[in-house]
């Protein structure tokens, strides 16, 4: 049981003058209970890679599997092994179309084929997850809603598919802080309840530094680094800043304050750790 | 000094989905001094965008006025000279770019302005240095980074030769290399051309860079001050449901913990100088 991804590779624009490699032999297996953060600067594949995970992309060569079913095979095993995967795109919300909030998210169980009562069912409980009162908003235009409501209105209708891997292209993007905690804290609540594998794509180090439990670093259509978040940022400085991207800022202050002469543990990646060790390495006297 | 834009008891109201009226602007009173560079924060629904869509008369005040270089938005006649003085910068780059060649899609304002091609050619020209894209001059806009995008962007406004720049939110779908090169090119005509900025974001790190912040809660200014002043109230931005910059939300709960260190650190610099005096 996982999606395991075999010599991958996608050209965009074949054959033209604007070939582009955007994929280059990627192997990748991400397992149910994983949640696989993928950074990486604009350009280096990630929206790519991510949208082969549920058969939206055709490799160019390379074999994508969803729990041992190929999903680029003819038939009916492959069509449902997809439904397996749910993706929420960049901006979710301008995918919203339905009069209702209730009728938004009841779309997708519905072209599943579920029951009525069962789609209702499924809605109520994709609202309780992002947070929504059923009563309150299920029949309010989701066009009145805030920006980060509308985005927790287009998660809650890729939840009611009530997909085993969920994949989130930057959740975060364009809300507030306040709007991102609120979306980072329901997938943080989704995954731990339901145990199901989450793959997301992000910018935001420090989200994914405290959320995942794996990191993909993309750089040039290919992964120059996998492992552990933390190790990741620790060891891996030289890959991350070839790959275009930062490491979170909390690590990069306490790397400052440390060139600086306070000696601090440089690899924390929360805001608590950093002021942890900056108190440890005080001393206790007020300044070093 | 006399102002570059005067911002008098605005209040900008509109129709809610159940009829009821909602007011997105409640009464503000601003003032941005020719070449300022203004930062204003605040969360979703506070009425930044709504504010700035006032700046150069996309939006008309229901009551009170807003003044642009003397002029007043209310007035018809003013439109088009206001919205000379003042281009506007939007989060989306795709959604700004029109033509298929970056000089293309500079050269659209001036042109729409029946300027002569030598005039087009060398506002086109000075306006891509500006923003560093020269060197893709003839590329197709489809194929930049999302930050190269939103320089051809400015660049398009900077051709029209604005005394002011308002930007909404553009670094919100950047990665961050990015958002450093647009924030580095605003920073860059603020101080070099002496173009007065106002720029929203989400980012407050972005809003260190400013002269002043103004932070927006529920169409109302909370507060306006000088960065140092802003994100030293730590407690009061976490209310608001917002961010302060790293720097200080460490030296904040440092000084929580009892350690005595100032309270205006906003940076790594004068953090690291606090602690290691």
């Amino acid at each position: 049981m996982s999606i395991e991804l075999k010599n991958i590779s996608y050209i965009y624009m074949k054959n033209t003058p604007f070939e582009h490699m955007a994929l280059q032999n990627i192997s990748l297996t991400i397992n149910p209970g994983e949640f696989v953060g993928i950074i990486g600067h604009t350009g280096s594949g990630k929206s790519t890679l991510v949208q082969h995970l549920n058969g939206l992309l055709k490799p160019g060569s390379g074999e994508v599997f969803v729990d041992e079913v190929d999903l680029n095979a003819r038939g009916n095993a492959s069509k449902l092994a997809k439904r397996k995967v749910g993706m929420v795109f960049q901006y979710p919300e301008h995918q919203l179309f339905e009069e209702t909030i209730a009728a938004d998210i009841a779309f997708g169980p519905r072209s599943l084929g579920c029951e009525e009562s069962e789609i209702k069912q499924r809605v109520c409980d994709a609202m309780e997850f992002v947070g929504l009162d059923y009563d309150t908003f299920a029949e309010r235009s989701p066009f009145q809603l805030s920006g980060g409501q509308m985005r927790r209105v287009a998660i809650a209708g890729v939840i009611a598919l009530k997909p085993e891997y969920l994949v989130l292209d930057e959740p975060s993007a364009g809300l507030d802080p306040r709007g991102r905690e609120e979306i980072f804290s329901q997938i943080m609540h989704l995954y731990n309840k339901t145990g199901i594998a989450v793959i997301m794509v992000s910018h935001n180090m420090e989200e994914v530094a405290r959320m995942a439990t794996r990191l993909i670093v993309m750089n040039q259509g290919q992964i120059s680094l996998d492992g552990n978040p933390r190790e990741i940022f620790k060891n891996g400085s030289v890959s991350l800043q070839a790959a275009g991207v930062d490491v979170p800022r909390i690590t990069a202050l306490m790397r400052y304050l440390k060139g600086q002469g306070l000696k601090v543990d440089d690899t924390v990646i929360t805001a608590e750790e950093g002021v942890k060790s900056i108190l440890s390495a005080l001393g206790g006297q007020g300044t070093c | 000094m006399q102002e570059f834009i005067t911002v008098n008891n605005l209040c900008h109201d509109y129709a809610g989905f159940d009829g009821s009226t909602v007011l997105a602007l409640d009464n503000i009173s601003l003032k941005i001094a020719p070449g300022e560079f203004v930062a204003v924060i605040g969360t979703n629904g506070s009425g930044k965008s709504t504010l700035a869509k006032h700046l150069n008369a996309l939006l008309v005040p229901t009551s009170g006025d807003c003044m642009v270089a003397g002029m007043n938005t209310k007035e018809d006649e003013n439109l088009w000279k206001i919205r000379q003085k003042v281009g506007m910068v939007f989060q989306n780059p795709d959604n700004q770019i029109v033509a298929t060649l970056v000089e293309e899609d500079v050269a659209f304002g001036p042109e729409n302005l029946g300027l002569p091609p030598s005039e087009i050619r060398r506002r086109v020209d000075e306006a891509l240095r500006f923003v560093g894209m020269e060197q893709y001059r003839q590329h197709g806009p489809h194929l930049l980074s999302g930050g190269q995008k939103q320089r051809v962007a400015i660049a398009g406004v900077l051709a029209m030769r604005p005394e002011c720049l308002v930007l909404d939110e553009p670094t919100a779908m950047l990665d961050p290399l990015g958002r450093d090169e647009v924030l580095s090119t605003v920073c860059r005509l603020n101080r070099a051309e002496k173009i007065t900025v106002v720029y929203i974001t989400h980012f407050m790190e972005e809003a260190i860079a400013a002269d002043r912040v103004v932070v927006m809660n529920s169409g109302k200014i909370m507060l306006t001050g000088t960065p140092a002043e802003i994100f030293s109230d730590v407690e009061l931005l976490k209310s608001l449901g917002l961010d302060v910059p790293v720097a200080a939300d460490v030296a904040y709960r440092l000084r929580k913990a009892g350690v005595s260190i100032p309270k205006n650190i906003i940076t790594e610099q004068e953090l690291a100088v606090a602690l290691c005096r």
